[in-house]
């Protein structure tokens, strides 16, 4: 199949061509990058909605109930969900699928698991990629599930158009969370698992706190939303504030400054790619690599003149 | 680094017994061995385990039975696999499947059955001969 049939498969809505691509992309194969740009045209039309938040706080059964009230709207699903690469073995359990499992046969929506494969930030460096397939197939809307463990999970920003950060009542590292800088980066703050104690006091500490930090630039006021994702209870309410964020979004000049913050990432991600593989070509690959580096072990060159070297190896 | 293939695998338990035990220390076996493994839960029909071996782009699936039902499921998944036009996806099956029902399911396309008692390493390493990630 070459690039341009593969693509065009992909466009008219062909769930194995679209997956097989997304394992080319995760695998990171040579020749994704031509059917990307066969893509690139069909994209930029879908909602991506990231949910963040700490493992167990009840992300992917939010994803599940969302999932259900996109669906009665008429709108067609892709959701990724990414869970954590073992960095002891490099497997992963993805998991996140049970709760989404009523809609696994919907052909409306494609659910797809991904690990982090060593990517720091909360998503897999696949991600935009892989989000942006989904956008081609036509998908309305696209839920996209973080991993969930560190701190710095701040990479969602840059890639969803609305970000909800999901916490629980009675956690004491949720406070931490707002401390290490979270509350800047959610849109919308979810109370999930509200039939708990303590719903109402964390709902004030989290206003309080969005009242005493600083103004967001772009303006917007973060909701604050409580739910019950289990019994699909809260949801409607998230939806409109969802919907509401989206509004807000939609004028031009934020759009703009989205897309030059988000697009200067990848583009400065995808040159790094480039260079670093067309390094390892240049010098010879993994053989190269283990030579160069023993060069400096044995002080025949410091690390600095071996690597402005290989730069120049590269420029000629 | 470019290009570096992974296997995934997606461990389903069809079929309506409420034990997902030995699927999960498979799973958690195949994790340890550097797997990316999908898994989707108890009571999954065939349906639903085909469409998300589809999705996910897996290399291979396996199936855990204990309710008696194999000859069926199994069966169905691979029928619908067909259908659905990924027939080249294998599948291998474990669980409590009596020894006369072997040859049977695997001349009609079971790639392997592993019984009760077979070691999570002896399943790994089968995996690792058998299975090329998209090859
Ligand atoms: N009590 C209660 N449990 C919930 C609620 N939402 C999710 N859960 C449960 O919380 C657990 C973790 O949910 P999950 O969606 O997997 O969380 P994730 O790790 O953030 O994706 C599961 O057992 C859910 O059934 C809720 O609103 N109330
Ligand atoms: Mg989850």
């Amino acid at each position: 199949m070459n690039p341009k049939e593969w693509a065009e498969k992909i466009i008219e809505g062909d769930v194995r061509a679209a997956s097989r691509l997304m394992r080319d992309i995760d695998d990171r194969m040579p020749w994704v990058s031509d059917v990307m740009k066969e893509l690139y045209p069909h994209t930029g039309r879908a909602y991506i909605i990231g949910v963040t938040g700490s493992p167990g706080v009840g992300k992917s059964t939010l994803v599940d109930s969302l999932i259900e009230v996109f669906r009665k709207k008429g709108h067609s699903i892709g959701v990724v969900v990414i869970d954590p690469t073992s960095p002891f073995t490099g497997g992963a359990i993805l998991g996140d699928r049970i709760r989404m499992q009523r809609h696994s046969t919907d052909s409306g929506v494609f659910i797809r698991s991904l690990a982090t494969r060593g990517s720091m930030g909360g998503l897999s460096r696949s991600t935009s990629d892989i989000l942006r397939v989904m956008d081609a197939m036509g998908k309305d809307i696209i839920l996209l599930e973080t991993v969930g463990v560190g701190q710095d999970e701040v990479d969602v920003v840059n890639t969803a158009h609305t970000s909800m950060i999901i916490m629980i009542p009675g956690l004491g590292d949720d406070i931490q969370a707002i401390k290490a800088g979270i509350l800047e980066i959610g849109d919308i703050f979810v109370i999930n698992k509200c039939e708990r104690e303590g719903a109402e006091r964390m709902e004030r500490e989290i206003m309080m706190m969005l009242e005493l930090g600083a103004k967001r630039k772009d303006g917007w006021v973060p909701k604050i939303v409580k739910t019950e994702a289990i019994k699909g209870k809260g949801i409607k309410e998230l939806v409109e504030a969802i919907e509401e964020h989206r509004t807000f979004r939609e004028d031009p000049e934020h759009k703009r400054k989205f897309l030059q913050k988000a697009l200067r990432i990848e583009l400065l991600n995808n040159l790094k790619d480039q260079i670093s593989n067309r390094v390892l070509e240049v010098i010879g690959h993994e053989e190269g690599l283990t030579q160069a580096v023993n060069e400096i072990i044995d002080g025949k060159k410091d690390l600095y003149t071996k690597s402005e070297e290989i730069l120049k190896q590269l420029l000629c | 680094m470019a290009g570096k293939r992974k296997i995934r695998i997606l461990v389903a338990k069809p079929g309506l017994d409420g034990h997902d035990r030995g699927a999960k220390i498979i799973a958690r076996g195949f994790r340890d061995a550097g797997f990316e493994v999908i898994y989707t839960g108890l009571h999954q029909s065939p349906e639903q385990i085909v469409e998300a071996a589809i999705q996910e782009d897996v290399d291979v699936i396996g199936l855990s039975s204990l309710a008696g039902a194999h000859n069926h499921l199994f069966r169905e998944v691979l029928r619908l696999l067909k259908e659905k036009g990924a027939e080249d996806i294998p599948v291998f099956g474990g669980g409590i499947i009596p020894d006369e029902d072997i040859p049977k399911l695997k001349a009609d396309g079971i790639l392997e059955i592993f019984t009760p008692g077979t070691k999570v390493e002896d399943v790994v390493k089968w995996v690792e001969e058998n299975i090329h990630p998209r090859g």
